[in-house]
């Protein structure tokens, strides 16, 4: 038996018989398997520039506007744009980790996507996005759209029914919902104070009690989520070098994901660059180099699930396309996003687009929204699981038209 | 008893002095008059201050005993000049917040954003936009602060609670704009000092505080440009709820009667054409400017709008403040906020009604609900929301010893997702158990149980650089709460504190325990 599986037997045996809670089955034992459909979304909170991560090429206008942030069109120089297609191309900060990625077919984009949502406040945006709804249509709050999603998806088999979970301190608005969620954050990790014969006798407490099952699941995940780190401090211990931010914390994710939960729910912030956000290198393409690193770590920690799952990164908005007066840029209207996934079409630029130019802008200022985020997300959730059109409209109330953009 | 011999075996020798104090008379609470105490049994006492206080605890049980619970009930409905213990007070008073007017708060901190962003090199631009950010951020600390230190210390425990309950209820978020330079004033101004008055002084204060007009974009709302945020949510969230009878076009037009309310953070007034000049008001950083407010004919709710300029304004408030919609919305709100997430009909109704004849006093309604035995008689099923449920932990364990440090508190209110002005949506946080017990929500909050049960967990740590830390022992396991509630632990509860292996297991257990999640 190899250490890691034998750490890994022997955590789960201790910790079963620790806990020895009726009723709950542990989740390695319920777990999907790995021809199971995983999603994950990334939402980049604070407006991600879709400018500078998929640069349009060939807009002689962007060069104008842009004259000191454009990233130089594909070129021999390591500091120029990445090939992708005529029309576009990718930051350069993502060489070594995602464009392996799009050329081996497991990354597309989806540019001129975003909301119909106007207001350009972050708040607002985001939280529209994660209810999924109509906008204007009413304010219920604290349904989410992925909420909706797994509760559609529940009662399915096993094997499809994915467990969901949020990555996050909070709950995040669109796995809040009539499904009851768990929630972990997975960014700085500690040993639980509360031991596991303490957690036996709380549970104790709750037998018999509406919580009871709450408190039970409660501490299983957190003993699965102790369990699968154990690996990572098996590696540290080891002399590995540890992953950092972002990667560290997309890892976990994967573990966690490739054995329990399939469909997840994680942000990164930090997106907001009105100021000095720079170009081919500078404060953007740091955040642009380190969410690439973190993505190419999910997919290789994903292992044989990598090949069913799909991970959607998208941000509230894009941000002007001009550059302002601080070598930044401002709140704007269209975005990008990607998608990935070893169950993904990759290799390509898809949806709706116009050539960018003065013209085509939105006010005079944005990308324009073509591809509505929800008709991209449906699109992907019907191939995925086989959703029908009335279930769609389960988890996107009020909004017709997925398109099938052959995503997956 | 086998827990009993526990209980002394750690029980501290002067948390038993204090409890015997209020045991040993264990006369019945004297009721009388309007405002009827509770049962009078130990444990039925205990859960009645413990729903009607931010946690139950000695001090409060001893004020409560001496006055009886009548009198004292009425003096929470009336406070007056509640003061906290010196060092809590010290620390509030020497805060900016405390120093500093709103207008001269905002012009200090409008004048460092304007030099960081006149700064040509961008190294020392984004260095002094980050200043500006963290000042920002200290000013809402400070509120925060405050906020704690106060729920946890004011004799004026109702007060304090419905200061929460109002800053709930018209929410607002401090990431806007530059809102956490306001998040003190509002609180403060616009809040506190009408937490039990009239609903209609509060609502005024509230629709013209430059936080909630920054927040709900009425600043931006003007003639020919109309923002309907503001209005929408005034008469959503804020009066008549979302099925208060009310259309889009009432909307529409609501929005236009605010047209004009807004914020000016300029020292100048702005140019008006002449004839306005009567029409503008301005105190601070408020003003309604005439020039942007939209003169036409207007109708709210199947009234005309007959006023001219802020009168529009008061007439529309007036109207909100006196529908039945808003009694029954606003009594259902509160009843659920303090009693259950499913209000017994009858008794909202009845709170509606003294809202009704009352126009709108809300210590009146609350008299209406404290004195009712559903209130009296209830057992603790409602779920305490992580405010309550750190505030409630730190009261019973330190009762009026008083922090030096409220980080810890102010984090794991964090950590469980309930911050202080930390609510993005205009609606507040939920007020219902299902927001809050899911499960990362408990595990967390078993692992707060232990941080408060086994010792000060910081709280008595001062800032600075030479950070002291007082030692400070949780005084959980006194006879006081366990006599009294011991009736109200279920034998499962019982069995697990009798595994306990020192007095701090005990407390984590205690406070760990179903019964300590409900009030």
């Amino acid at each position: 038996m190899q250490r890691r599986q034998f750490l890994h037997t022997a955590l789960h045996t201790s910790a079963a018989a620790a806990l020895s809670l009726p009723g709950v089955q542990l989740h390695a034992a319920t777990g999907p398997t790995t021809g199971a459909p995983r999603f994950l979304m990334v939402f980049l909170r604070g407006g991600m520039d879709a400018a500078s991560l998929l640069p349009p090429v060939s807009s002689s206008f962007y060069y104008e506007v842009r004259p000191d942030i454009a990233i130089a069109k594909p070129d021999a120089d390591l500091t120029s744009a990445l090939p992708l297609t005529a029309d576009w191309g990718l930051h350069p900060a993502l060489r070594d980790t995602l464009y392996p990625l799009y050329q081996q077919g497991e990354l597309a984009f989806v540019p001129y996507s975003g909301t119909d949502n106007l207001s350009r406040s972050h708040f607002e945006t985001q939280d529209s996005i994660e209810l999924g709804q109509q906008n204007h249509s009413s304010t219920a709050y604290g349904s989410g759209f992925l909420n909706r999603l797994a509760t559609q998806l529940q009662g399915r088999p096993a094997v499809t029914s994915p467990a969901p979970m949020a990555f996050t301190d909070q709950l995040p608005i669109a796995l809040q919902g009539e499904l009851r969620v768990p929630n972990t954050s997975l960014r700085n990790l500690s040993k639980p104070s509360v031991d596991t014969r303490q957690s036996r006798i709380i549970a104790a407490m709750y037998q018999g009690t509406a919580l009871e099952g709450t408190v039970q699941s409660g501490f299983a995940v957190r003993e699965q989520v102790m369990r699968e780190m154990s690996a990572e401090m098996d590696a540290a211990s080891r002399g590995a070098i540890t992953a950092k931010g972002f990667e560290l914390e997309a890892r976990r994710i994967a573990r966690l994901m490739r054995e329990q939960y399939a469909l997840g729910f994680v942000d990164v912030g930090g997106w907001d660059t009105h100021v000095a956000q720079g170009g081919a290198t500078g404060y953007l393409a740091n955040r642009l180099d380190e969410l690439g690193q973190g993505l190419a770590a999910f997919s290789q920690e994903m292992g044989s699930a990598w090949r069913n799952t799909v991970v959607v990164v998208m941000s509230e908005f894009g941000r002007t396309f001009r550059q302002n007066g601080n070598r930044g840029t401002d709140h704007g209207h269209g975005s990008v996003m990607w998608v990935l996934g070893g169950a993904v079409r990759g290799k390509q630029v898809v949806g709706e687009q116009v050539q960018m130019s003065a013209a085509t802008l939105f006010q005079n200022r944005d990308y324009a929204v073509l591809n509505e985020y929800r008709s991209v997300l449906g699109g992907i959730f019907k191939r995925q699981w086989g959703l029908s059109d009335s279930q769609l409209s389960n988890v996107f109330p009020g909004f017709k038209g997925a398109r099938d953009w052959g995503l997956v | 008893m086998r827990s009993d011999t526990r209980l002394l075996r750690f029980a501290p020798l002067w948390g038993l002095c204090v409890a015997l104090l209020f045991l040993s008379g264990c006369a019945p609470l004297p009721s009388g008059g309007v405002a009827d105490g509770p049962a009078p049994t130990a444990q039925a006492r205990y859960e009645w201050l413990n729903r009607i206080t931010w946690g139950a605890n000695t001090s409060t049980a001893r004020v409560v005993e001496q006055q009886g619970s009548a009198r004292w009930l009425q003096q929470q409905l009336q406070p007056q000049g509640a003061s906290l213990p010196e060092s809590a007070q010290a620390t509030v008073s020497a805060m900016t917040i405390s120093q500093t007017g709103l207008t001269d708060l905002v012009a200090t901190m409008e004048k460092q954003r304007k030099d960081a962003d006149a700064l040509r090199d961008d190294v020392a631009k984004k260095a002094a936009q980050q200043a500006y950010q963290q000042e920002l951020n200290r000013l809402a600390r400070e509120a925060a602060t405050r906020h704690v230190l106060r729920a946890l210390y004011s004799p004026a425990q109702v007060q304090e609670q419905m200061t929460w309950f109002w800053l709930n209820h018209f929410n607002v978020h401090l990431s806007k704009h530059n809102l956490r330079a306001m998040l003190g004033d509002y609180e403060d101004s616009a809040l506190r000092p009408h937490a039990l008055g009239r609903f209609r002084d509060l609502l005024g204060a509230v629709s013209y505080h430059p936080a909630m007009l920054r927040y709900l974009d009425n600043d931006q709302n003007a003639a020919g440009r109309i923002n309907e945020n503001f209005a929408r949510e005034l008469m959503e969230l804020h009066t008549l709820g979302v099925d208060g009878g009310y259309t889009q076009k009432d909307v529409q037009e609501l929005a236009r009667v605010l047209t004009g309310l807004g914020v000016n953070m300029n020292s100048s007034n702005p140019n008006l054409r002449k004839e306005l000049n009567r029409l503008y008001v301005r105190k601070g950083i408020f003003e309604f400017n005439p020039q942007r407010h939209d003169t036409g004919p207007k109708a709210l709710l199947g009234q005309a709008i007959t006023g001219e300029g802020l009168a529009e304004i008061e007439q529309a408030l007036d109207l909100l403040t006196r529908h039945p919609a808003t009694a029954r919305f606003v009594s259902r709100k509160l009843a659920t906020f303090w009693l259950s997430d499913t209000p017994p009909q009858a008794l909202v109704d009845r709170m509606a009604a003294t809202w009704r004849a009352t126009d709108g006093q809300i210590a009146r309604v609350l008299e209406t609900l404290f004195t009712a035995p559903e209130f009296t008689n209830a057992r603790p099923t409602k779920f305490k929301d992580p405010m309550r449920y750190v505030l409630s932990s730190v009261r019973l364990a330190y009762d009026d010893k008083a922090v030096l440090n409220v980080g810890p508190v102010l984090n794991w209110i964090n950590r469980m997702g309930q911050p202080l002005y930390g609510r993005q949506t205009p609606d507040g946080y939920p007020l219902v158990a299902s927001a809050w017990d899911s499960t990362g929500q408990l595990t967390t909050r078993f692992e707060i149980a232990k941080a408060i049960g086994s010792g000060s967990a910081g709280l008595f740590k001062t800032d600075g650089p030479q950070a002291t830390e007082k030692a400070a022992f949780p005084q959980l396991a006194n006879a006081l709460y366990y006599q009294a509630i011991q009736n109200g632990l279920s034998s499962a509860t019982r069995a697990a504190l009798d595994q306990a292996n020192s007095p701090q297991e005990w407390n984590t257990f205690l406070l760990a325990a179903p019964e300590s999640m409900r009030r």
